[in-house]
């Protein structure tokens, strides 16, 4: 069976030096289905069963934890929006649904564009596709609200595969996290679309009490046909945003009011189980946790770089506490762990390898500054309390200082004692 | 010490943690009760200790008239920290490296020797030794006969330095690779080898000066190598240390307390032979991982420091040793020689004549059985296969082991350097989704496979590259299975970017191919690491 899908495969091989572009394609595919014949050449005789594509898959795979909750969790957000099916498992079809249709979109062209790119590159420099996007792609849509408008994706996705990887020569070349640079295009480009309350609650045209949801033909027509048919509840076009929303996310609560302002609106429970508004893929954090040990223990992501960045935080909430100047500097360390984007950063965007310090010191250093200056900018930046995002690439900036550094350290004792 | 220090931080971590969180919370728990809390945490600690120490003192007491070790402890090794030495390795001279990786393949030679059927022809390759010329200038003439011992070729830099035939026979010429380079000379070999008679030397009196000219022009001196760059030694040049290792951690590796057993006479003059060559010391390297213990060819060896080593590969490679011993500097240079040169060196005195025999492994698991056979380095491939069994023929033969050793065919010769033979099968098969889902168990560091969960697992390794060449992504890899205080990620980078000044600060004078070759086995990116680290040691060569 397999050698005559090999066969088949074969056949459609197109000549590498007329199409280019087909041929990367086809490699791809032919790749991705078959694992190369390839023998080792010259030096070591056998090789690790080890590739970048099972590197970067592990990844993807556990990320699928918070695609699975991010999914359910949109609609969940859009029904707690509107006051129906507020309980957790109530119109469980519904929120899975609608969660589904808001997040394919994004998951599409998130995918089309940056592999599109991806290809093309690959075939101008006449490699084989790497694999840096495949975790890319899939950390995209994880950090983008819910509601954004989809040529702003595309956009800013275009902008940070081109000029944030294939302009310094591609996966394993870029210096800044490639998922985060589409993200912070987004946050400068148009800050209006990423830092309003409704974009974190989706298929809403604001988040006043009164105003209306916005369904789609699909969802009224198609699917409530299908769900009427099935005798299960449907969406009905007449639902308005409830009285006592405000969608605005813990973050700015706590901003505005320390952290009784935060627990007034949101229960810990729900904190930390995710379901609150925010990115889709951050709230869920024992599915992070979980993503993060078992990344951290096969050694996929750097434990280094995670223990690093959670004392950077703490050490760093501790030195606010104290301090205790503004009602969110009160909040106690502890609790930052779990609200906003803290956990998600550091087990998906810290630890991206390419972009990290590279040395085993490095990494320490590298991770405690993140968490130094990310919650620092969480606590005291007035325009956006949110900081991970803007720490991580900051420090990007900063890594191959830090290993310049170590390195130094280590000529320098060679020397010496020479 | 390093441990210790480790469970302190730990501990009063632990500790301090949940006080902060429980005073702060205000839930009706205040400092008093955390303060209890952790007190309870220290008295339990405390009394796991105590109780731990009599444990071990009423086994230690239990057992004292029985020849057996048990390692009676409440707490796991790892936590205890420190090493239980066995009684033979001396504290100060042992060396724990805790870096590496065992490759634990199907194949290891049993300790068993069978009869050598036999070679007719041998070769002796001029490509198996770094820093002569491609064409050497060769002696005699086709069909002369020659004696083991007698000169073969020279190299024309260097035409003191002789390259002298394993064995007696017919010459039968040479055979030219590319650009007309000698890749074979070749002997014809006689049923019952003739040696030279070498003239008598007597190490008490000799000079420094008429050793080493004893050794260049009867052969010997051919069997030394220098680090770095792993060349020849030149004869005007007195070496800091020399360093010799006996035990081999690569895969299949022979094992050199069964190959060597009985050499006792032999070694210790080539060691003697050898204090007489350097100024500095003589450093043996001695397996201290504690399974076996050495053989009394190296325990009883004199006029050598010994310092013992425990660790995964590359523990066993000399440049991990010299790295740990006495690092090499800028403008050092070391040599360094298996003990089974040190044996023929020896054998150069005691027999008086250039005797190359040694036993050889086979090993792999596409050939059987696996053992050992008394044969020469040159010793034609396919003449000492046939006294085995393949199951296919679609294998590779490797002269040296699968790290590191070098591709052959099955009419060539085995290498000058190497007691071990390795086939293992070729992997040019497409496997469907092998990224994803592989369809065999097979080596690897990564923990996402199951394997690191077996560690006694024996794998069946093939030549599939499994995956494509990529640039670097993943990091920390290489450090993990180096026991070295370099960044070999680093250099290499250095070494692509032709960064001299980095090269030299990282520590390439310290680096060899067989060292790195460990990290070319697990890397994600599938990068030719020891060709790269080669031209960079050509680089700061010149």
């Amino acid at each position: 069976m397999k050698q005559k899908l090999l066969d088949t495969i074969n056949k459609f091989e197109p000549d590498k030096s007329k199409s280019p572009f087909l041929w990367t394609l086809y490699d791809g595919l032919h790749t991705f289905l078959f694992a190369p014949n390839h023998v080792t050449k010259r030096g070591v005789h056998i090789r690790d069963n080890m590739d970048l594509k099972r590197t970067m898959v592990h990844v993807v795979l556990l990320l699928q934890l918070c695609y699975l909750f991010g999914t359910y969790n949109i609609g969940h957000q859009h029904f707690l929006a509107i006051g129906e099916y507020t309980g957790f498992l109530e119109g469980f079809h519904l929120k899975l649904l609608y969660g589904f249709w808001q997040l394919l979109p994004i998951f599409i062209v998130a995918h089309v564009v940056g592999l599109a790119i991806e290809f093309y590159y690959a075939a101008k420099k006449g490699h084989s596709i790497e694999e840096g996007f495949l975790v890319s792609g899939a950390l995209i849509p994880m950090i983008m609200p819910p509601d954004l408008p989809l040529w702003i994706l595309a956009v800013s996705v275009a902008f940070a595969v081109i000029i944030g990887k294939e302009a310094f020569g591609g996966t394993g070349m870029n210096i800044w996290n490639v998922a985060l640079l589409s993200r912070v295009f987004v946050f400068f480009a148009y800050p209006t679309e990423i830092s309003g309350d409704e974009v974190w609650v989706a298929g809403l045209e604001s988040t006043f009490p009164g105003s209306a949801v916005e369904y789609g033909w699909i969802h009224l027509v198609l699917f409530n046909g299908l769900f009427e048919w099935a005798g299960w509840a449907t969406f009905d076009p007449g639902w308005q945003v409830a009285d006592g929303f405000t969608g605005a996310t813990p973050l700015a609560l706590a901003f505005q009011g320390g952290w009784d302002a935060v627990t007034e609106v949101y229960s810990q429970a729900a904190m930390i189980w995710g379901t609150i508004p925010g990115s889709i893929g951050e709230t869920s954090k024992p599915l992070i946790v979980i993503a993060a040990i078992f990344l951290g223990v096969v050694g996929i992501a750097s434990w280094r770089i995670m223990l690093g960045m959670l004392l950077g935080t703490i050490f760093t909430g501790v030195l606010l506490n104290l301090w205790g100047a503004t009602p969110f500097m009160t909040v106690p360390w502890y609790h930052h762990i779990y609200i906003g984007s803290f956990l998600f950063a550091l087990a998906f965007m810290a630890t991206d390898p390419v972009t990290a310090a590279s040395t085993n010191r490095g990494k320490w250093v590298y991770g405690f500054l993140i968490g130094f200056f990310g919650l620092i900018i969480r606590i005291l930046n007035p325009a956006y309390p949110e900081g991970w995002m803007l720490a991580i690439l900051l420090m990007n900036t900063f890594s191959p200082l830090i290993d310049h550094l170590v390195l130094r350290k280590n000529m320098q004792k060679r020397l010496a004692s020479a | 010490m390093k441990k210790a220090s480790y469970a302190i931080f730990l501990l009063t971590s632990l500790v301090i943690m949940p006080l902060d969180v429980l005073a702060q919370s205000g839930s009706g728990i205040n400092l008093a009760t955390s303060l209890i809390i952790a007190t309870v945490i220290i008295a339990f600690g405390a009394i796991v200790f105590v109780a731990d120490n009599l444990l071990q003192l009423e086994s230690r007491r239990q057992l004292s008239d029985k020849d057996i070790e048990i390692d009676a402890s409440l707490l796991p090794k790892t936590i205890k920290g420190g090493v239980d030495l066995p009684s033979y390795i001396p504290k100060e001279r042992f060396i724990h490296l805790n870096r590496g990786f065992d490759i634990n393949l199907e194949g290891k030679p049993e300790k068993r020797t069978v009869e050598t059927p036999f070679v007719t022809r041998y070769s002796v390759l001029p490509t198996d030794f770094r820093g002569i010329a491609p064409i050497p200038k060769v002696v005699p003439v086709d069909g002369d006969n020659i004696l083991a011992g007698d000169e073969l070729f020279f190299d024309k830099r260097n035409p003191e330095i002789k390259f002298v035939a394993p064995v007696s026979g017919e010459f039968m010429g040479i055979e030219r690779g590319e650009k007309r380079a000698i890749h074979e000379v070749n002997i014809l070999a006689d049923k019952e080898i003739r040696y030279r008679e070498l003239p008598a030397i007597d190490l008490a009196t000799a000079e420094r000066s008429d050793l080493i000219s004893y050794l260049m022009k009867y052969g010997g001196w051919v069997h030394l190598r220098q680090r770095p760059f792993d060349t020849i030694p030149e004869p005007n040049e007195t070496p800091r240390d020399i360093f010799i290792s006996t035990f081999d951690t690569a895969p299949l590796a022979p094992d050199l307390n069964y190959t060597l057993a009985g050499e006792n006479a032999a070694f210790q003059a080539g060691i003697d032979l050898l204090n007489k060559l350097t100024d500095g010391k003589i450093y043996l390297g001695l397996d201290g991982r504690g399974k076996d213990l050495p053989s009394d060819v190296f325990l009883n060896a004199r006029n050598v420091e010994k310092y013992w080593f425990k660790g995964k590969h590359p523990a066993g490679n000399v440049g991990v040793q010299i790295h740990h011993i006495k690092p090499i500097k800028k403008g050092d240079v070391v040599w360094y020689l298996h003990p089974n040169d040190v044996v023929i060196l020896g054998r150069m005195l005691t027999e008086r004549r250039y005797n190359t025999e040694r036993l050889v492994a086979f090993t792999g698991a596409e050939i059987s059985p696996n053992v050992y056979m008394r044969t020469r380095p040159g010793a034609n491939l396919s003449d000492l296969l046939s006294a085995f069994k393949f199951e296919t023929d679609h294998v590779r033969y490797i002269s040296g082991d699968v790290l590191s050793g070098d591709k052959k065919e099955r009419e060539g010769f085995l290498s000058f350097w190497d007691d071990q033979l390795t086939v293992v099968l070729e992997g040019d098969y497409y496997e469907m989704f092998g990224w994803l889902l592989p369809q065999a168990v097979r080596p690897s560091l990564s923990k996402t496979f199951p394997g690191f969960l077996l560690p006694d697992l024996e794998f069946r390794a093939d030549t599939n590259a499994h995956g494509e060449r990529r640039a670097f992504v993943v990091t920390g890899q290489y450090e993990q299975v180096l026991p070295m205080d370099v960044y070999p990620q680093h250099l290499i980078k250095a070494i692509i970017t032709n960064d001299f000044e980095r090269m030299e600060g990282l520590g390439i004078y310290e680096m060899s191919e067989e060292d790195i070759a460990i990290c070319e086995f697990v890397c994600t990116s599938k990068m030719p690491l020891q060709e790269i680290l080669r031209e960079g040691l050509e680089i700061v060569n010149e």
